[in-house]
């Protein structure tokens, strides 16, 4: 009998937490304290959800892109008219909890997606945006298979090929004779897409690529081999297209072996310079392409840095000032396409999607971007080089 | 009624709660009570009720520790998706192009199970955890080394072992697809897994465990856990019923990672790490060792619990963790327990199947 009982409540209590689910997106006010200024309940409102890690491994950059639309969107809202509320959800950089989180959005009521951070989960999040027909900008979903075969997708950031075939592009007009060596993480669908790409676009145009290794997330601790390996074949150009915590492991065990080449980076190493505890004496001379530099010296870009480092006391990285963008977009483009706040989310997606071939905008990240129908972008990349400690244009 | 035994009574108090809960929950989204993101939990949430359901078998009714469950529902996942998306066009029918793939993910599932099982269960003492921990780490890093497509051809399968080979060596036709792109994992698989089909798995899986449970194997499995030497001494085969345990719950895991790589259309293999397994254990020992409807109840709570508390934001995994403390704490707890048999009469011979 006491188990009849205890079954009993227990399902009752899964049904009262079931049932919770809707219910809480009621009180969106309290959730997120951060975003409190940005709650404006008005009919004259867009719903935008943004969705990244806040928490976890990947959290640097789901925070960036957070910080960076939240700025945006106080700008939007203290101009007056059309107003935006921001609700931003962290998934864990988890294509099943980005899904959870988007589906909470959903529910919310949202109408445009900014988002989501990483390539894994925004793949995930991206077929169940295009079944629901909500128009979504990522800042930083980088892969071509996050924007593949749906028409409401759009990046802001380079596609990985575009990244890998442009460095390859860059270092056949600059230094055709260099002996290339790449390492890269090989269970990071990031790492892989862009080297996969690079490797290609390297052999077509006949670079001399004379060494490659890999590591994964658990050996990013210690790269001898993979240095050793390069420089015992002579390599006198490193390609990274990894993230920057690895790769400042592999400038300072360089350093220490006396093994000096010229390393090239690709976004992912962007931030290298904030990152805590790195000697930035290290980074001389590592090039890298990026759409975003916080030394520019335009207006946009120093009160964009300003306002940033006042509210959360950095320097923005790439992420941030993508997401600055394509919060700015998404606005630009819903005025441009006549879209007003009571529209329904499909409404909107299916306006956008019109008027987004057709559309251009200069920001952070580049002047007059275009988009073409599948959603890539087009921006020139830039070559930067790190000189005492800043980017100096290529 | 009253002439069943108690765990027959139990056993159809387990399916009938499975059944209602079921036909509840569907009733509540065609009413459109429950929400979108209560809808799309519910798919995950039987997976990991069969994951956790099956671990039980291997830590609860074994009594072996297993640290690599999602190993071998990595191992089902991606057989699942292989066999599903080569089959899109041979088999329109969703329904049962999902079945094909979860009955290829267990038979796959079960296979590694039996690799792993067969030299490490005849040894005793703690060999199978170490052992199924490295498994663990050794199928995520296989799976990254995989890409497999498929085109009018069949499939075409190569091991990326140097890191050097990319999609373009499998040499696909046109119109041909990309199952798996290496460490980029499975994406583009068309989502066909349902509601409805985790609700037969949990079914199919409850029917296979609770009556493996009560044959004559089950008990002999349940003779090993308790004592070893003398279940021996009576002539059971340790080894094989050892092995029994395990490769049905390896299956059944194979078959819950299939239906969990069917419902999501990018899936890598770094999913089913360490933590993946941990948490399942989690589940199975919060439900109770051997107690199987306890392991359903402590897997859809507890993989709810995250999600329902995004309201309170940055503390969510905070308060996730205290709520875990308080069950362990509370169900552990002498008084409460005193309580709770206070407050329900006790029966004659209830507490025979504890």
């Amino acid at each position: 009998m006491k188990r009849w009982i205890s079954l009993l409540l227990a399902v009752c209590m899964l049904f009262t937490l079931a049932a919770c689910g809707p219910k809480e997106n009621g009180n969106d006010d309290q959730n997120n304290n951060q975003n409190d200024d940005n709650q404006v309940e008005t009919t004259n409102a867009y719903k935008f959800g943004g969705i990244g890690p806040l928490t976890g491994d990947a959290a640097i950059y789901g925070n960036a892109v957070k910080n960076g639309a939240t700025i945006a969107v106080d700008e939007i809202n203290a101009k007056g008219g059309v107003q935006i509320n921001l609700d931003f959800e962290d998934d864990v950089a988890d294509g099943e909890t980005s899904v959870n989180a988007y589906n909470t959005l959903v529910d919310w009521g949202m109408q445009c997606l900014v988002g989501t951070v990483t390539t894994g989960a925004c793949i995930a999040v991206s077929a169940e945006v295009y079944k629901d027909r909500i128009f979504t900008l990522t800042p930083s979903a980088s892969s071509p298979d996050v924007i593949d075969g749906k028409d409401n997708m759009f990046q802001v950031c380079f596609t990985d090929p575009n990244q890998g075939s442009g460095s390859a592009t860059y270092i056949n007009a600059n230094m055709p004779e260099a002996k290339i060596a790449v390492i890269y993480r090989n269970d990071d669908a990031y790492s892989q897409g862009i080297r996969d790409t690079f490797k290609a676009k390297a052999d077509e145009l006949g670079l001399n690529i004379v060494d490659e290794t890999t590591f994964t997330n658990d050996t990013a601790t210690d790269f001898s081999v993979q240095l050793t390996s390069a420089q015992n074949a002579g390599a006198d150009l490193i390609f990274l297209p990894i993230y920057y915590q690895p790769a400042s492991v592999i400038l300072k065990q360089a350093k220490d072996m006396g093994y000096a080449p010229t390393f090239f980076g690709v976004d992912g190493m962007d931030g290298i310079l904030a990152m805590p505890g790195f000697d930035t004496t290290l980074a001389e001379g590592v090039m890298l392409l990026t759409p975003f530099s916080a030394d520019a010296e335009d207006a946009l870009t120093q009160t964009f840095v300003q306002k940033y480092q006042d509210a959360y006391g950095e320097v923005p990285n790439q992420f941030a000032a993508d997401a600055y963008d394509a919060v700015y977009i998404l606005y630009n483009a819903l005025n441009e396409a006549g879209c007003t706040p009571d529209m329904a989310a499909d409404e909107i997606c299916e306006k956008l999607i019109e008027v987004m071939p057709s559309f251009s905008y200069s920001g952070l990240t580049g002047q007059d971007m275009t988009w073409d129908e599948t959603g890539a972008v087009s921006k020139m990349p830039t070559a930067v080089v790190i000189e005492n400690g800043v980017y100096v244009t290529a | 009624m009253k002439n069943m035994k108690s765990s027959t009574k139990i056993n159809f108090a387990t399916y009938l709660g499975v059944v209602a809960a079921y036909i509840v929950i569907t009733l509540l989204i065609s009413n459109g009570v429950l929400g979108r993101k209560a809808a799309a939990l519910l798919v995950p949430a039987c997976c990991y009720v069969v994951m956790a359901v099956s671990l039980n078998l291997t830590v609860g009714i074994l009594g072996e520790l297993s640290l690599g469950h999602a190993g071998f529902m990595s191992v089902g996942a991606f057989a699942g998706i292989i066999a599903a998306m080569s089959l899109v066009e041979a088999v329109p029918f969703e329904p049962l192009r999902l079945g094909i793939a979860m009955v290829v993910g267990a038979v796959c599932a079960g296979i590694a199970g039996i690799i792993v099982g067969v030299p490490v269960l005849r040894l005793r003492g703690d060999y199978l955890a170490i052992v199924t921990l490295a498994f663990g780490e050794i199928i995520k890093d296989l799976i990254n080394c995989l890409i497999v497509g498929h085109d009018s051809k069949g499939l075409h399968i190569i091991f990326n072992f140097k890191g050097l080979k990319t999609v373009d060596d499998l040499g696909l036709l046109d119109g041909g697809t990309v199952i798996i792109k290496g460490a980029q994992g499975a994406t583009g698989t068309v989502t066909i897994a349902s509601f409805t089909a985790g609700v037969i798995l949990i079914l199919i899986t409850l029917f296979i465990v609770l009556n493996l449970v009560h044959s004559r194997s089950g008990r002999a499995i349940m003779a090993i856990r308790d004592n070893r030497i003398a279940a021996e001494s009576v002539g059971i085969n340790i080894t094989k019923y050892k092995l029994m345990g395990f490769v049905t719950s390896a299956a059944l895991a194979g078959a819950a990672g299939a239906l969990y790589g069917l419902n999501y259309s990018s899936l890598q293999a770094t999913k089913f790490n360490f933590n993946t397994s941990i948490l399942v254990l989690v589940f199975v020992v919060l439900g109770g060792l051997g107690n199987i409807w306890g392991s359903i109840i402590a897997a859809v709570v507890l993989y709810v619990l995250p999600e329902a508390l995004r309201s309170v934001a940055d503390l969510r995994m905070l308060v996730y963790a205290i709520v875990l403390i308080l069950v362990m704490l509370a169900t552990n707890s002498p008084k409460l327990k005193g309580l709770l048999a206070k407050v329900i009469p006790h029966k004659k011979g209830d507490e025979v199947n504890e």
